[in-house]
């Protein structure tokens, strides 16, 4: 049941990942397709959670808080290029 | 049949739907400002409930969860505040429907002494 409710909500969250996706590959300025790509990897560390719960891995959970603070640094740096600061 | 693991995956399935409409949100707003705001409100408190939801299951992973959603808490309006000052700095466009721009009205007025 449990289960059945995880697969369910990570259904979910790929169909989320595919509807970001949209705005990702159409937005008409560069600061729509970094908002995009944060979302993107939001969706991404929830599915690795998910993963890591299948899979009963530990580890997994270490690889979703360095990609979370390499997405963090992704959109501090290309917002601080945007501004002309870098 | 134990009641817990089913509370730990509805509110995962709950985070799941949170996810879903911010994703939503992204595509259907009308300018880069609004899109910042529904994009990190919303999946923000997905992201909190699908690791609330894991960790209901798995008690025993509490203490990396709770650094994760800590983490999750702290840099995700961080990075959009950040993004939006750079955003009206290089003059991306508001909505016609916008009543007030606050920065904008600070920015060339003389300061009355």
């Amino acid at each position: 049941m449990a289960d059945t409710l995880f697969l369910i909500s990570g259904g979910i969250a790929v169909l989320a990942l595919f509807v970001a996706a949209v705005r990702f590959f159409r937005g008409p300025t560069s600061v729509d397709r970094v908002i995009a790509f944060d979302v993107l990897t939001i969706i991404s560390i929830s599915l690795i959670a998910i993963i890591a719960h299948t899979a009963v891995r530990v580890i997994y959970l270490d690889v979703a808080i360095v990609y979370g603070l390499l997405s963090f640094l992704g959109v501090i740096i290309v917002a601080k290029y945007l501004e002309r600061g870098l | 049949m134990e009641i817990l693991p089913i509370i730990g995956g509805l509110v995962t399935l709950f985070g799941s739907l949170f996810l879903l409409l911010g994703a939503l949100g992204i595509v259907r707003m009308p300018d880069s400002y609004n899109r910042i705001q529904t994009g990190t409100k919303a999946t923000t408190l997905g992201t909190l409930m699908f690791l609330l939801g894991v960790g209901i299951n798995n008690p025993v992973w509490f203490p990396k969860l709770i650094v994760l959603i800590l983490f999750i808490i702290f840099t995700n309006p961080v990075s959009s505040h950040v993004l939006a000052r750079s955003a009206h700095s290089i003059g991306i466009k508001l909505t016609e429907v916008t009543v007030v721009d606050k920065l904008k009205d600070t920015r060339g007025e003389e300061i009355d002494a």
